[in-house]
């Protein structure tokens, strides 16, 4: 079983919402939305200055608040990959889901329903990246089977210094943050 | 912790989107769906269709490929064969599709039918608008000359406006890429190495080991490839020096942040090259082999400690002399960046010689990891007839007497243009055609401009969107956007030769037209038909192709197609040739001390802003170009307004905070549109920075129309470049009207 999961490379990321607007166009999301964001830590004082930019989306966590909360069953963890996707017809717009998740990663789209980052599933599925990945400018993202020691993501994870975001949460989010 | 998370702002407002759409009865992307350009549909093919192009969201021409479903664009990505974006657009280029899908595109030819600046037109056919444009140039042909026309231009679109102008015979077609932006730079690297460095940018940037970047903010200046190689050389752990004073995104990267006080940079580079200089840590060899007059550029800098570097920049000088250390460490892939828009103080051409000569230290021109020597393909210009010769010269810069080194026939001073259309001097400016190009915001001083506008008997303004400049026309011509239209073939200089072509994806929804029809049609009107031997585009580009042995049809599948590569650096087989006088890299230049300059430069203090002002500093936004990009609903979706950015202490003393809005006042009395406080850590105390291309007051711009402030509003006072006639605009100063 593989186990879909993204590295992103902090050092290179400089920030520039290609990834935001790749999502955008690729996934038809309506304008007022996103579903990844650019997050900025600045840390210090003029001019000493330490600062992380970083992309941010849904974490597809291995335990899902968001999917546990969902009256409907429209929250759910796909067959493929372990990701984590709303079924659309069968959500009723409740944001339950929006409240469980410390991410922030959901929003009710203008049809009624839960939206957010589907890791792309569509083009994963046909053997491609994320939209966010393959557009990045500065190579910062990447994706692929975490499970799989032979992956870009895995051999990342061995070689370098990495952190999840807020999982003191123990939602057990799967992207990896490099410093 | 500063937490910038648009999409928190997304969620709040969403409440208040829903129940505006569905008052509307629409809900979806409003960028597509409920667009009434999308009834009009290419053939309404089903499927997926993919067309390469290339982008001109901004002027780098990146390849890319358009994605058609059903009849609507879907989506933009890069052309994998293109050197430029090698398969990645940035965030512009892939938010084309905002472009082609804005509301506020212009529909339809324009004549105004109320004074100038009052937005009030009638709306005509082509024929009408060309016959309008035709008579008064004709008018203004027999009354004053055809030189008392002036063309002001941006991107390759404007290439058969051009020839048109050229044609009618005027010599006066100018672009403010050059005093506005990049020709202080392209006149320092001439004046040293005999070349600029030209566009897209010869700097090896994926091979240096060690990148200079002096008020370079690579990263939210999205230049495509340089970011591309950017995050390349820093992924192979090159070694990256940040000067600026604001902490840019590549100051975040960097080993070595310089915090520079503004209008300074001179002295820096100084003190930088007598450390290198008295610590022989230059390329000797290099500069003995191809410098020129070294013992007197040697003798003229000595007097430049870093202690007294420090007095001016505000930099300690164990710091100066730790940064120049490490750049020598690396040479000679050492790449001093030229940077892009460089008209900051008025004596920037010399701040762009001291860094070409900084980079001639190091001895990285014309080797890898330095500036490479970039190749082209052989494509002709089409054969046309010989166009006719002007009687007057120039009118900017009349003999080249007032601003030596802006080269006679190459760059034309879009400043001294208007300037001889106020005052009527050398001789009299009638008529200004523009295209791609809204003054109103790469000029400074709008009232000069208008001031300018007001002497016309005729404006013409070519764009895809009702800019500031329209506003002020007698005549809008609305051009289809670059994905409806064909353009001249991108014939680039590069690290590697290549050919691109641009062509149409989609239909344009309206009256709009392509640049070369409007070109052409015009020609006709003007009885210049025979400027334009060739019936369309196609053949025009198939003559061209044919000529290089290439094909329109294979060009038109693949959208580029790549040349044999070329060396690029001296160690490859590049002659070491250099075009200047002596033929030698010029520390000391003979031309320069001929017309009264400093052969080496020299560094000169500027004005500081009085208590309580701030220095307002400009730069760029990742996701926007110019002032051209606001209006697009998926870029505005990444970022709507600017922001002011203010350091954190200095917000604290005017009382003000993150989120508030405030006004700018300059030394002129202008106020600004409201802008909101960004307060922060980085940034200097004594100046304020804010991305240009905002506050757009054109009523028909409805998604842009103010927000945000203009920063090309507060930029009233300008001064000149005596070497080449740039306008140095950071020597603003402003208060904060809270």
């Amino acid at each position: 079983m593989a186990r879909f999961g993204m590295v992103i490379d902090t050092k290179k990321c400089v920030g520039c919402m290609d990834c935001v607007v790749a999502c955008k166009t690729e996934n038809n999301v309506p304008e007022g939305f996103n579903r990844d964001w650019i997050t900025t830590d600045v840390k210090g004082t003029f001019p000493t200055v330490k600062m992380q930019i970083r992309t941010e989306r849904c974490n597809h966590c291995d335990n899902p608040p968001c999917v546990d909360c969902c009256p409907c069953g429209a929250s759910h963890v796909h067959d493929l990959g372990g990701v984590v996707l709303v079924h659309h017809d069968k959500c009723s717009g409740c944001k339950a889901c929006i409240a469980a998740c410390p991410y922030d990663a959901r929003f009710i789209h203008p049809d009624g329903y839960a939206d957010k980052c589907t890791f792309c599933i569509h083009r994963v599925e046909q053997g491609m990246d994320p939209a966010c990945v393959s557009v990045c400018p500065t190579h910062c993202m990447y994706f692929g089977d975490l499970d799989d020691p032979n992956s870009s993501v895995s051999k990342l994870l061995n070689s370098r210094k990495y952190r999840a975001l807020i999982s003191e949460a123990g939602t057990k989010p799967q992207i990896y943050y490099l410093d | 912790m500063n937490k910038t998370v648009s999409r928190r702002k997304f969620l709040k407002i969403s409440g208040a989107t829903i129940g505006l759409l569905a008052a509307s009865g629409t809900v979806g992307s409003l960028v597509k769906k409920t667009n009434a350009f999308t009834e009009k549909k290419k053939g309404g093919v089903n499927g997926i269709q993919k067309i390469p192009t290339f982008c001109d969201l901004c002027f780098w021409k990146c390849g890319a490929i358009a994605y058609i479903k059903d009849g609507e664009l879907w989506k933009l990505e890069g052309n994998p064969e293109d050197p430029l974006s090698n398969g990645r657009l940035c965030p512009r280029g892939t938010g084309g599709v905002g472009a082609m899908y804005d509301p506020d595109r212009l529909k339809a030819p324009l004549i105004r039918k109320s004074e100038r600046g009052k937005e009030q037109w009638v709306e005509v056919t082509w024929d009408e608008a060309f016959t309008y444009i035709a008579d008064k140039m004709n008018k203004i042909k027999a009354d004053y000359g055809p030189e008392a026309m002036a063309y002001f231009v941006h991107g390759i679109g404007g290439n058969f406006i051009k020839h048109l102008m050229k044609a009618y015979g005027t010599p006066n077609i100018t672009a403010p890429s050059f005093a506005q932006c990049r020709g202080p730079r392209d006149i320092g690297f001439r004046l040293t190495f005999g070349e600029d460095v030209g566009s897209p940018e010869r700097t090896d940037i994926k091979n240096s080991k060690c990148l200079v970047l002096i008020g370079s903010h690579l990263g939210e200046n999205m230049h495509n490839t340089q970011v591309q190689e950017f995050a390349e050389m820093n992924d192979n752990g090159g070694s990256i020096i940040v000067v600026d004073p604001r902490f840019s995104v590549a100051a975040g990267k960097a080993k070595y942040y310089l915090p520079i006080k503004p209008g300074t940079d001179i002295a820096l580079l100084l003190a930088w090259m007598k450390v290198i200089v008295d610590e022989n840590l230059y390329d000797k060899e290099y500069v003995d082999k191809y410098g020129f007059g070294f013992e007197q550029f040697k003798a003229e800098i000595s007097q430049y400690t870093p202690e007294w570097a420090y007095a001016e920049t505000g930099i300690e000088p164990e710091l100066i002399r730790a940064s120049a250390r490490e750049m020598a460490k690396y040479r000679p892939a050492t790449l001093i960046h030229s940077g892009r828009h460089t008209t900051w103080y008025g004596d920037d051409t010399q701040r762009s010689r001291a860094i070409a000569l900084l980079n001639a230290l190091m001895g990285s021109w014309g080797r890898k990891g330095g500036y490479f020597y970039p190749a082209m393909m052989s494509v002709p210009g089409y054969p046309y007839p010989p166009y006719p010769k002007p009687e007057k010269g120039k009118v900017d810069n009349p003999g080249n007497t007032i601003y030596p080194f802006a080269t006679e026939g190459h760059d034309t001073i879009t400043n001294g243009v208007r300037e001889a259309t106020i005052t009527g001097k050398p001789y009299p400016i009638k008529g200004w055609f523009t295209y791609g190009t809204n003054l109103m915001y790469a000029m400074p001083n709008q009232d000069e401009t208008i001031k300018a506008i007001q002497n016309l008997d005729l404006l013409v303004v070519t764009d895809v969107l009702p800019s500031e400049l329209a506003g002020w026309a007698d005549v809008v011509l609305p051009e289809s956007v670059y994905l409806e239209r064909y353009d001249d073939l991108n014939v680039e200089l590069f690290r590697e030769p290549f050919t691109a072509l641009r062509q149409p994806v989609l239909d344009s929804p309206n009256e709009q037209k392509p640049n070369w029809w409007i070109a052409k049609k015009l020609a006709d009107k003007l009885g210049l038909g025979h400027f334009f031997p060739w019936n369309d585009i196609e053949e025009y580009l198939s003559k061209r192709l044919t000529a290089a042995g290439l094909s329109l049809d294979e060009l038109k599948k693949k959208g580029i197609i790549r040349g044999e590569k070329k060396p690029v650096y001296f160690e490859e087989g590049v002659p070491a040739e250099f075009n200047t006088p002596s033929k030698k890299i010029e520390f000391y230049s003979l031309q320069l001390a001929e017309k009264g300059h400093d052969p080496v430069p020299k560094y000169t203090k500027h004005q500081e802003p009085p208590s309580g002002s701030f220095r307002l500093i400009f730069g760029r936004s990742p996701v926007h170009t110019f002032s051209k990009t606001q209006n697009n609903r998926i870029l505005a979706d990444m970022s709507d307004e600017n922001e002011l950015w203010i350091n954190h202490n200095a917000a604290m003393r005017l009382g003000i905070k993150s989120g508030d809005y405030v006004r700018l006042k300059n030394q002129d009395g202008v106020v600004s549109n409201k802008v909101k406080v960004k307060a922060t850590e980085r940034i200097r105390h004594d100046c304020v920075y804010m991305t240009h291309g905002f506050g757009h007051n054109s009523k028909m711009l409805k998604q842009a129309f103010l927000k945000g402030a203009s920063d090309s509003q507060m930029i009233t006072k300008y001064k000149i470049d005596p070497l080449m006639g740039g306008t140095g605009m950071n020597i603003n100063f402003v208060t904060i009207e809270v």
